[in-house]
C-alpha cells in the first residue's frame, strides 16, 4: 500500500472542531516555548547560585550544594517529573496539596512540567557555574579581597562576570536541551508541540506530515537559541581577552 | 607598621612557615628574598590575611590579622597589594578598575574615584589608557596600572608578592622605577623580589628565606656585604653572577 501523503492535512478543520489541525501545532509550539522559557528562567537563577555555593569556602554550604546537584542530575528525568507530577502533591500539607489539586489540569500539568524541567536544568547549569569559577586565575579572588571587597562582593564584581562569560557556549548547549527535554512533558498529559504531533496522528493517521512538521518547529526554535546566544556571545566579549578584540 | 611574631603555617603535614619573626616600620621598604618554594610569597599574603594561619600573630598598624574578630575586609582595604600576574579585572576598563574598590569598600562617590584613580593613573604614565581594558596592554603597563588602583585606596603600606616576575626583561624597569618612586616618597613597603638592583637601590632591609624559615634579617649593607648564612652566600653567589 502506498503512502498518501497530504500536506493539506494542517488546513483542516480539526476532528473536535477547535480550529484547524495547524492551530493545534501552534498552541503546542507556544506551550513548548512558554514551558522551556520559564524553566530556563528557573534553572539560571537556581543554577548561578548553587554553583556559587559549590565554590565558597564553607563546608556546610557546598556539601548542600553537591548533593543538589548530584540529586537533580543522576535522577532521570522522566523519574523527576513523575515525582513532580503525581508524589509531591501528595506529600505537600493537606491544604497545600489540596490548592495544587484544585487547579484546572493544564495548570497543573505545566506548573509541575516547569519546577521539573527548572531544576533538573538547573543542576547542570550549576556545574558550569561552578566550572567557570574554578576556570578563572586564583589570583583574581585574592585581587578582590586584597582591594578591601568583601567575598560575595568580589564574586558579584570581580569572579562571576568573567566566570559567566568563560561558560557562555556550554550554557548554550544547555538552553537548547531544555527545549528538546521539554518534550519529555507530554508524558503526563502536557499538549507541548510533541504531543500535538502525535495526537495529530491519532486522528488523521498522517504521521510522516505530522513529525515532520514538528522536526521543523524545533529545528526552528533551536536555530533562533544558537542565533540568540551568539548575539550574546558578542555582546559580552572583552576586548583583548578570549578572543575578542 | 607591620609586625610579625613567630609566624608558622602548615598545609597538613607540610610545613610551609616555621616560626617566622620580622617587622617593617613606618617608611621602611623591606626586600623579601630566596629560593622558589621558600615561603616568602606566603609569608607576604599572611599579611593581609589572604593565607591563614596556624601560629604567632601578625600586626599591621596595631590590629591584629589572625585575631577571629578581626575585620579583613576593612584591614585589606588600606593595606595595597601588587601581584605577580597583575590582576587587573579583565572584564572593566581601566578606568573601572581603579574605582570599583573606592566606590564599594570606600563608599567614595563615582567622580572622586574617578578624579583619584586617573591622578594615579597618571603618576604611573598611562593617562592616556583609561578608557582600554587590561587586555590591550603590556604586561609592564598593567602591572603599574595594579600599583595605580592599589594607590588609589590611599593605602598605609604596600606589599608587592614579585611584581616583576611575569615581565618582559624591557619591561621591569618601568615597573621598578614606579616602585623607587614610591619608596623615595616614603610609603612602607614589602617587597618579595629576586630584583636584587632594586634591593641595593631602594630597600633599607632585605629579608633571606629557606625552607619557610626567615635566615637573614638585616639592613641591606650588612647583607650584601657579608651575607651571615651559607645559604644566603650561595643565593648571592648564583643571583649576583649575572
Amino acid at each position: 500500500m502506498e503512502y498518501q501523503w497530504n500536506w493539506g492535512v494542517f488546513l483542516l478543520p480539526s476532528a473536535v472542531n477547535d480550529g484547524t489541525y495547524l492551530d493545534w501545532m501552534i498552541a503546542g509550539l507556544q506551550t513548548t516555548l512558554l514551558l522551556s522559557l520559564s524553566a530556563w528562567v528557573i534553572a539560571l537563577l537556581l543554577g548561578a547560585v548553587v554553583g556559587v555555593l559549590r565554590t565558597v569556602p564553607h563546608r556546610g554550604l557546598s556539601g548542600v550544594a553537591t548533593a543538589y546537584v548530584e540529586m537533580f542530575r543522576n535522577i532521570p528525568l522522566l523519574v523527576q517529573l513523575f515525582f513532580w507530577y503525581f508524589v509531591l502533591p501528595e506529600l505537600l500539607p493537606t491544604a497545600a496539596g489540596d490548592a495544587f489539586k484544585a487547579l484546572n489540569p493544564i495548570a497543573q500539568q505545566f506548573i509541575a512540567a516547569m519546577v521539573c524541567l527548572g531544576f533538573f536544568t538547573s543542576a547542570r547549569v550549576a556545574e558550569q557555574v561552578r566550572s567557570g569559577i574554578n576556570a578563572l586565575p586564583r589570583g583574581q579572588k585574592n585581587a578582590g579581597l586584597a582591594l578591601g571587597l568583601t567575598l560575595p562582593q568580589t564574586y558579584r564584581h570581580v569572579m562571576l562576570p568573567m566566570a559567566f562569560r568563560l561558560v557562555v557556549p556550554p550554557l548554550t548547549s544547555e538552553f537548547l536541551n531544555v527545549f528538546k527535554n521539554s518534550a519529555v512533558c507530554s508524558t503526563i498529559g502536557l499538549l507541548e508541540l510533541a504531543a500535538q504531533g502525535r495526537q495529530l496522528v491519532d486522528y488523521t493517521a498522517q504521521p510522516y506530515e505530522s513529525f515532520v512538521a514538528v522536526t521543523v518547529a524545533y529545528l526552528m526554535i533551536n536555530v533562533v537559541v544558537m542565533l540568540l546566544m551568539r548575539k550574546v556571545e558578542g555582546l559580552v566579549r572583552v576586548p583583548g581577552y578570549l578572543g575578542g578584540k | 607598621m607591620i609586625t610579625i611574631d613567630k609566624v608558622s603555617k602548615h598545609y597538613g603535614n607540610f610545613q610551609v612557615l616555621t616560626d617566622c619573626s620580622t617587622h617593617v616600620n613606618k617608611g621602611e621598604v623591606v626586600v623579601v628574598c630566596g629560593p622558589s618554594g621558600s615561603g616568602k610569597s606566603t609569608l607576604i599574603k599572611c599579611v593581609n590575611g589572604l593565607e591563614p594561619f596556624q601560629q604567632g600573630d601578625i600586626h599591621v598598624n596595631g590590629t591584629s590579622v589572625g585575631a577571629a574578630k578581626t575585620n579583613l575586609s576593612k584591614l585589606r582595604a588600606h593595606v595595597g597589594m601588587v601581584f605577580q600576574h597583575f590582576e587587573l579585572f579583565p572584564h572593566m576598563t581601566i578606568r573601572d578598575n581603579l574605582t570599583l574598590a573606592q566606590v564599594k569598600v570606600l563608599k567614595r562617590d563615582k567622580d572622586e574615584a574617578a578624579e583619584k584613580g586617573l591622578y594615579f593613573l597618571d603618576r604611573v604614565g598611562l593617562k592616556a589608557h583609561a578608557h582600554k581594558f587590561p587586555g590591550q596592554l603590556s604586561g609592564g603597563q598593567q602591572q603599574r596600572v595594579a600599583i595605580a588602583r592599589a594607590l588609589a585606596m590611599d593605602p598605609i603600606c604596600m606589599l608587592f608578592d614579585e611584581p616583576t616576575s611575569a615581565l618582559d626583561p624591557e619591561m621591569i624597569n618601568e615597573v621598578l622605577d614606579v616602585m623607587t618612586e614610591l619608596a623615595q616618597e616614603g610609603m612602607t613597603m614589602m617587597c618579595v623580589t629576586h630584583e636584587m638592583g632594586f634591593a641595593k637601590r631602594v630597600a633599607h632591609r632585605v629579608i633571606f628565606m629557606d625552607h619557610g624559615k626567615i635566615v637573614e634579617d638585616d639592613s641591606k649593607e650588612a647583607f650584601f656585604a657579608n651575607p651571615r648564612s651559607e645559604r644566603a652566600q650561595q643565593f648571592l653567589a648564583k643571583i649576583l653572577q649575572h
